[in-house]
């Protein structure tokens, strides 16, 4: 009964006819729009966006903690700051970043509200578990900012015992924060996969799933299997820290190094949970702006599952000066390395597929190259930190620092934004500025590589990660730093700003980049259920898209 | 969205979440999402079972004495207790298939009083070890073990049967809810029966580790 439903038609744009239907169905930003509305929705759509603003909350919290310590170590002596107010401002900065920003940011925000579209689905498989996700989400962020802002922690974000068995701070409530954040991760983490299972559309194969949705499931598997261990071992550390039960008490006959184990064993694993949805996010831009299937499909999809695979086995690489045997570094040294084989399958992939494609260098494209230099260059240093003989003399220093900001969060970041400017029109049915985009994009990617190259040199001449205070020699990296880092900043408030005027005044928009993934297939906004009028179809793969010169579709490798 | 809603006609019957294509992908999410949630609950023992293996490793004399220690009686009527009630809550799923609502109830409350017994018992075992001092860490105060690593093994008794013990309470939750409805409503049906076994199925995973944490514990 209305144009969504004829999407399927090959070389019909979608979206265009949908827009007529505006009028007539309200899209699920203006279905209801009391506070309650909001609040008690079981919508995926409106959780992503509910989402969306706690997530960049905290991020600007966390961002807010970095300025902080760049500008304390724009001297060598003290500076803004006392040395315990220090090691409290890089441990929330850790923690936020980290439990509160980087883990959810893509999976929560995008991933709920795209998944269900990419599969032709009315919603996530459990609407309401959804919801309470977003809500125990918040309990956990109010638990550790609490514990934070009432004596705060000083142990940084990876809570090493014994220190923090005995440290005074509020590790309890922290721990506990943490701990309950981990539970939403499991529960966004189960929904997705029974979503992917149950939920696809007739038509929609596991090889026609759209790959932004591989990647959120190989994600969702992570957080799944590697979670309740971090969840243990945080209630036995909060419980140690409370009661002294001595279990990683060296003391009482507990092992430091266990802690380590069980510890990493989630926390590695947990650097794909954010960098994977990133890979997603990017296979979809990439084709789109390139106009081209995703070139070796099948390749891109299977090395997200291996990344999550191998990424269960690499967590001894943060131990290698712990005192574990030269033959278990190596092994651990190996298995790092192999990630790096399965996120080269897609690095050659994304750049098949720009190859003789018809490029449109717009805003999230420009996101994809900066996100192509920082993770070939944060995966090339990856390797460089799993070679133990190098990692001995660089472990602890600010060269790993560089490292794990570059592939983490630059690539996260870069592809954060991509996935904010390239699905903003699909979340609110409004277009920015494109002008002010590329001007953000230079000086963000400009001012990622000032704020952390001269952390690669200042580490590798032999600054310590976590000091309070360094010899002059490393001062001019270090001002060289804080003043990319101001750059940074500079680029998140424009954005910032251009997208807040573009969310009140920007132009009505449906679908501007013509762009053929299968999220598109409906109206933007998209009305509450997703689709209005009869099931679509899919008779093709997401971004199939016709060459103009030869009428054809170019058919994507099996 | 997923206001469930009843479908027309007063029988009350199995209800359709607006979002599903149909009943049967709807069961197939439920017991998908359920067998996911139970290994993510596995997962969080093994976690613990990673910790006994590794001091186990480091102190196996203390070890060995320490679990000699443990009441074997109590620990044995215990798991007898359990595997019982767990073979109940599989009556009621098969009483719900049958639509014998009355019985789904009875099988749970059975279920219940012997979860009840199990807690009893274990607060027994728990009073005595308070009694004598066989506790965790700093606590320890028995003077018939004095080597090193006792004092941990007690840490780890007490964080695995209390995390059980947890869970233990949660089930119980759990099956309340739906004794309550088979008593009240009295919708079990062939086609609805999610509820009655999702809920054993949690009941199940209960009785599981414990067989795990019996030997590991008290026998090995």
């Amino acid at each position: 009964m209305t144009p969504s439903s004829s999407i399927a038609a090959p070389g019909a744009v979608p979206g265009h006819e949908a827009t007529d239907d505006h009028g007539h169905h309200p899209s699920y930003l203006t279905d209801g729009t009391t506070v309650k509305s909001w609040l008690l929705t079981v919508d995926h759509k409106r959780i992503g966006i509910m989402y969306m603003a706690w997530v960049l909350l905290f991020f600007l919290v966390g961002g807010i903690f970095a300025l902080l310590i760049r500008i304390e170590l724009l001297t060598p002596g003290p500076t803004i700051m006392d040395a315990m107010t220090y090691n409290r401002v890089f441990t929330l900065h850790g923690i936020v970043m980290i439990f509160l920003f980087m883990i959810p940011a893509i999976p929560a925000i995008f991933g709920n509200f795209m998944l269900p579209l990419m599969l032709g689905a009315k919603d996530v498989a459990f609407p309401r578990l959804n919801l309470l996700s977003l809500y125990v989400y918040l309990a956990g962020a109010g638990f550790a900012l609490w514990g934070m802002l009432n004596g705060g922690l000083d142990t940084g974000w990876t809570f090493y015992t014994p220190y923090s068995a005995h440290t005074t701070t509020s590790v309890a409530p922290v721990l506990f924060g943490a701990f309950i954040i981990g539970f939403s991760s499991i529960l966004t983490g189960m929904n997705f996969i029974v979503t992917a299972h149950t939920m696809r559309a007739p038509g929609i194969t596991w090889f026609k799933m759209p790959l932004m949705v591989w990647a959120l499931y190989a994600t969702s598997c992570i957080q799944v299997l590697a979670t309740p261990v971090i969840g243990l071992l945080l209630l036995l550390v909060t419980a140690e820290n409370l009661f002294s039960l001595g279990m990683f008490d060296v003391a009482r006959g507990g092992d430091p190094v266990l802690f380590q184990h069980l510890f990493w064993f989630y926390s590695h694993p947990a650097v794909y949970i954010m960098v994977l949805p990133a890979f997603g996010v990017m296979s979809e831009v990439v084709a789109t702006f390139s106009r081209k299937n995703i070139f070796g499909y099948r390749a891109v999809a299977y090395s997200s599952v291996g990344i999550a695979f191998v990424g269960f086995f690499a967590w001894g690489h943060h131990m290698f000066v712990s005192g574990q045997s030269t033959f278990n570094a190596g092994v651990f040294g190996v298995l790092s390395m192999l990630v790096g084989v399965f996120t080269a399958i897609k690095v050659f992939n994304w750049v098949g597929t720009v190859y003789k494609g018809a490029v449109e260098f717009s805003t999230p494209f420009a996101y994809f190259c900066g996100f192509l230099f920082f993770t070939v260059f944060g995966g090339m240093t990856g390797i460089a930190v799993a070679t133990v003989s190098l990692d001995v003399p660089w472990h602890d220093t600010y060269f790993v620092v560089a490292h794990f900001h570059f592939i983490m969060v630059g690539a996260t970041i870069m592809a954060f934004l991509a996935a904010l400017h390239y699905w903003f029109p699909k979340m609110f049915g409004k277009m920015y500025h494109e002008g002010w985009g590329l001007v953000s994009a230079a000086l963000i990617i400009l001012g990622f590589n000032a704020t952390f190259i001269p952390q690669f040199l200042v580490g590798n001449a032999g600054m310590p990660r976590r000091y309070y205070e360094y010899p002059e020699r490393f001062q001019a990296l270090n001002v060289a730093s804080t003043a990319g880092a101001s750059l940074l900043a500079f680029g998140f408030i424009i954005i910032a700003i251009y997208l807040t005027y573009a969310l009140v005044y920007g132009e009505r928009a449906d679908n501007p980049w013509n762009s053929k993934g299968y999220e598109w297939l409906t109206a933007s906004p998209p009305p509450t259920h997703n689709f209005i009028g009869p099931q679509p179809t899919y008779p093709e793969e997401p971004h199939f898209y016709v060459d103009p010169n030869t009428g054809k579709g170019e058919v994507s490798d099996v | 969205m997923s206001s469930a809603h009843v479908t027309p006609g007063s029988v009350p019957g199995p209800k359709l979440a607006a979002h599903f294509a149909s009943l049967e992908v709807q069961k197939h999410a439920a017991r998908l999402g359920m067998w996911l949630f139970l290994a993510t609950e596995i997962l969080l023992f093994a976690g613990l079972f990673a910790c006994y293996a590794a001091y186990r490793f480091l102190f196996p004399e203390a070890w060995a004495a320490c679990s000699r220690e443990l009441d074997l009686t109590m620990g044995t009527v215990n798991t007898v207790v359990l595997i019982t009630s767990s073979f109940t809550a599989a009556m009621a799923v098969h009483y719900a298939k049958v639509g014998k609502n009355k019985m789904v109830g009875h099988m749970f409350v059975l279920t219940l009083l012997m979860a009840v017994a199990f807690l009893v018992i274990k607060y027994f075992e728990y009073k005595h070890k308070f009694e004598v001092g066989t506790l965790p860490g700093r606590y320890y105060f028995y003077e018939g073990i004095q080597l090193p690593g006792a004092p941990l093994y007690f840490t780890v008794y007490f964080a695995s049967t209390a995390l059980h013990g947890l869970h233990v309470v949660i089930g119980m939750t759990v099956l309340m809810f739906s004794t309550v409805r088979a008593y009240r409503v009295g919708d079990f049906s062939a086609n609805n029966y999610t509820m009655v076994e999702l809920g054993s199925m949690y009941w199940h995973l209960v009785d599981l580790v414990w067989i795990f944490l019996f030997p590991m514990l008290y026998l090995v």
